[in-house]
């Protein structure tokens, strides 16, 4: 035994002597440490979200029966009414029989003047501030297709340039999506109809989705997402443009709100060159398929094996 | 067992909360020093992750870089329970659930630090298997979830079953601990190699996207576990705590140097590889050297590079005999580990993002606060369970039989 050991052992003997004092120390002891910790924990006070009881202990999408959705939707449309002063609707879309989405987007045409990057904010009640996009434009260099020389923060008003050609890029609705296998409790899936989407309700934030896309489709909320009143589409989808949370994954979901009920997604309806197209992949008539017959097109980053649905051409 | 458990608690309250000054002004700062990180981490879930460096171009940053090392330190002491139970190493024997303590400690830093990155920890539930939904066996994180917690236990156990004999004077049945120190040993590897696979198995980041990323988390785990564990057991003799054989630390240095060698060796291999092809994928590497336009990252990953071929260097000349040189060697390869696999491997992974944009990270001062607070948290938990394990194994800690 050490001299350290032993001196411990006295400093040990005399305390059990005086247990009184000791105890006094204990007492003093916790309730300082208890204090501190309530300091410590003070900034919770100010949260900018929390969570109500019933949003804790809400179930999966899937699991959640006609009654619990129709409750729940009626919920968030009198939240939405009592924080944006906006009487909007939920709707609950389920995917068509037969109906497989697909996009195109012939790059031939586009200028790169992202009236499609708004107008996706626009229709998708993103948070403006910080600013979330779900499609990214890159400029070019003509030539190549590489991505890491190309520039994702050209002037705003650019026309397009005679050098350079414009990508826009979102989620590519793969039909391997790596994304829905990482995640490790199932808050995003691929619906029938091909489109990727996400449970806001159920996602726990941990961003392994967006680590795994090969297409920086993703966006998170590390801020508490924020829309002005004035901004807010009232015509919404509960898997797609509802107002999201703080900490949640959210990405382009084909404006499924509008789509599944025979309208066109808002990027594609607003391009003022036609460089988009979309439609049912498994109707033999639809435009989208006589592109893919016809035309000779290409998926982005083909090497990674996600079969994209989302096809990119180089037409007049 | 009844009339033993307030005996029990009294005796561990005891002997974690009296000690001397040293004792005292070392816990009082780590405990001062959590505090600041749970007061930081209260601030980022009121305000969101908003609250650190990072974004949708770098979304994984401090919190998951030391969690990666965090692992490869928990794997670690199986280095040393390896020599204790399969070698049968009398010396190091003695001293192995000291290392056992460490990964116990280790373990519960990487779950905070997850915890702390995670956007919705009131969501963790989801992940709880029957009430939450599994996505196993598809999801790496889910065998994570499962290894880590299950490195945990096993460890747990075999502490609590040691000491416990130990306090109480009872004999060890080997049969009641033994098979799970060997499951233990087999597990270790485990931890460290699904840590990886949930880098390595994304197509999307060329950067992780090597078969030779899981040998090397373990080879440089294995270089900077038993690395801290030499500059623990050398404090513990510095403090009088126990004796610790010279030829332990002898020992644990051998493994050290040829897992730092066998790291360096693969980490060649891997610059290699992706510079002299200069493929579209060597990208990562070369910014994260420098060679492609400004990188905050590049001096930290020279410095580790130059560290480790110091300490390497120092470790294979007659100088390691020296204790300071050896102090010194040890703590420049945690260091130069550290910087190589949280700073250089997973944020560079993330650095250009899959469409070539190029964004720097940069941590804020509430993410530094939340790091150090779990760091300092992890050291807290570590000291008190020495605390505790130091006297029992010295045999100054034992049970009064006559408590009624």
């Amino acid at each position: 035994m050490s001299t350290e050991d032993l001196k411990n052992q006295a400093t040990n003997k005399a305390d059990e002597q005086e247990p009184t004092i000791s105890r006094r120390y204990f007492l003093a002891g916790t309730a300082c440490l208890s204090v501190t910790t309530a300091i410590a924990l003070s900034p919770l006070l100010n949260a900018e979200e929390v969570p109500s009881g019933d949003d804790f202990i809400q179930k999966h999408y899937k699991e959640l029966s006609k009654e619990d959705k129709k409750e729940i939707f009626a919920k968030l449309e009198s939240n939405i009414n009592k924080q944006y002063g906006v009487a909007a609707t939920i709707s609950d879309p389920q995917p068509l029989e037969g109906v497989e989405f697909a996009y195109v987007l012939n790059l031939g045409r586009c200028i790169g003047c992202r009236k499609c990057v708004y107008a996706c904010m626009d229709e998708n009640n993103q948070s403006r501030s910080p600013q979330k996009q779900y499609i990214r434009v890159m400029k070019m260099k003509k030539g190549t297709i590489n991505l890491e020389t190309s520039s994702h923060d050209y002037p705003e008003k650019e026309a397009s340039s005679k050098d350079h050609f414009y990508m826009p890029v979102a989620c590519q609705q793969c039909r391997e999506p790596k994304c829905i296998e990482v995640c490790p409790v199932k808050a995003t899936w691929k619906e029938k109809d091909g489109i990727v989407v996400v449970d806001y309700n159920w996602c726990i934030g941990c961003r392994y989705c967006e680590a795994a896309c090969p297409y920086h489709a993703r966006r998170f909320n590390f801020a508490k997402p924020q829309v002005p009143a004035k901004d807010i589409n009232p015509d919404m989808g509960y898997l797609s443009n509802r107002p999201r949370y703080m900490g949640v994954m959210e990405k382009c979901t084909f404006c499924l709100h509008k789509t599944r009920r025979g309208e066109y997604p808002s990027c594609m309806e607003v391009c003022p060159t036609g460089s988009r197209k979309f439609g049912n992949i498994r109707d033999p008539e639809s435009e989208v398929r006589k592109i893919i017959e016809q035309e000779r097109v290409f998926v982005l980053k083909q090497e990674v094996g996600t079969l994209p649905k989302f096809y990119y051409t180089f037409a007049k | 067992m009844k009339t033993g458990s307030p005996n029990v608690i009294s005796d561990l309250a005891k002997t974690v909360l009296i000690g001397n000054r040293t004792y005292a002004v070392w816990m009082f700062a780590l405990i001062a020093i959590s505090m600041l990180g749970l007061n930081a981490f209260s601030r980022q879930l009121a305000y969101g992750l908003y609250t650190t460096g990072m974004g949708d171009e770098v979304s994984w940053g401090l919190y998951i870089s030391n969690f990666a090392f965090l692992v490869g330190m928990a794997a670690a002491a199986v280095m040393m329970v390896i020599p204790a139970y399969i070698f049968k190493d009398e010396e190091i024997h003695k001293v192995v659930i000291f290392t056992e303590l460490w990964a116990i400690a280790a373990l519960i830093m990487c779950l905070l630090f997850v915890t702390a990155d995670i956007g919705r920890p009131d969501r963790l539930w989801h992940m709880f298997p029957v009430i939450g939904v599994f996505n196993w066996p598809t999801s790496m994180l889910t065998w994570d979830v499962l290894v880590l917690n299950g490195y945990l236990f096993l460890n747990l156990y075999v502490c609590g079953y040691v000491l416990y004999k130990k306090y109480t004077g009872q004999k060890l049945v080997a049969r009641h601990y033994v098979p799970i120190v060997f499951l233990a040993i087999a597990w270790a590897p485990l931890i460290h190699t699904i840590t990886a696979f949930l880098f390595q198995g994304l197509g999307a980041r060329p950067f992780w996207h090597s078969g030779l990323i899981a040998p090397r988390f373990l080879a440089s785990a294995f270089a900077a576990g038993p690395a801290f564990i030499i500059l623990v057991f050398k404090i513990m003799d510095h403090y009088k705590c126990c004796t610790i054989h010279k030829d332990v630390i002898a020992k644990i240095r051998i493994i050290v140097t040829v897992s730092l060698l066998v790291n360096l060796l693969l980490v060649g291999s891997e610059l290699f590889t992706e510079l002299y092809s200069g493929s579209e994928h060597s990208i990562h590497l070369s910014f994260l050297l420098g060679f492609h336009g400004k990188s905050v990252l590049a001096p930290w990953i020279w410095s580790a590079i130059v560290l480790n071929v110091i300490a390497a260097t120092i470790l294979l000349l007659p100088a390691r005999q020296n204790p300071r040189f050896l102090t010194v060697a040890c703590v420049m390869i945690i260091v130069g580990i550290w910087v190589e696999k949280g700073l250089g491997f997973v944020i560079s992974g993330f650095i250009p993002t899959p469409l070539g944009d190029f964004v720097q990270y940069q941590p804020t001062l509430n993410e530094l606060m939340v790091c150090f607070g779990i760091l300092a948290f992890g050291l807290l938990i570590y000291t008190a369970l020495l605390k505790i394990a130091v006297p029992i194994i010295n045999g100054q800690l034992i049970q009064k039989k006559n408590n009624d």
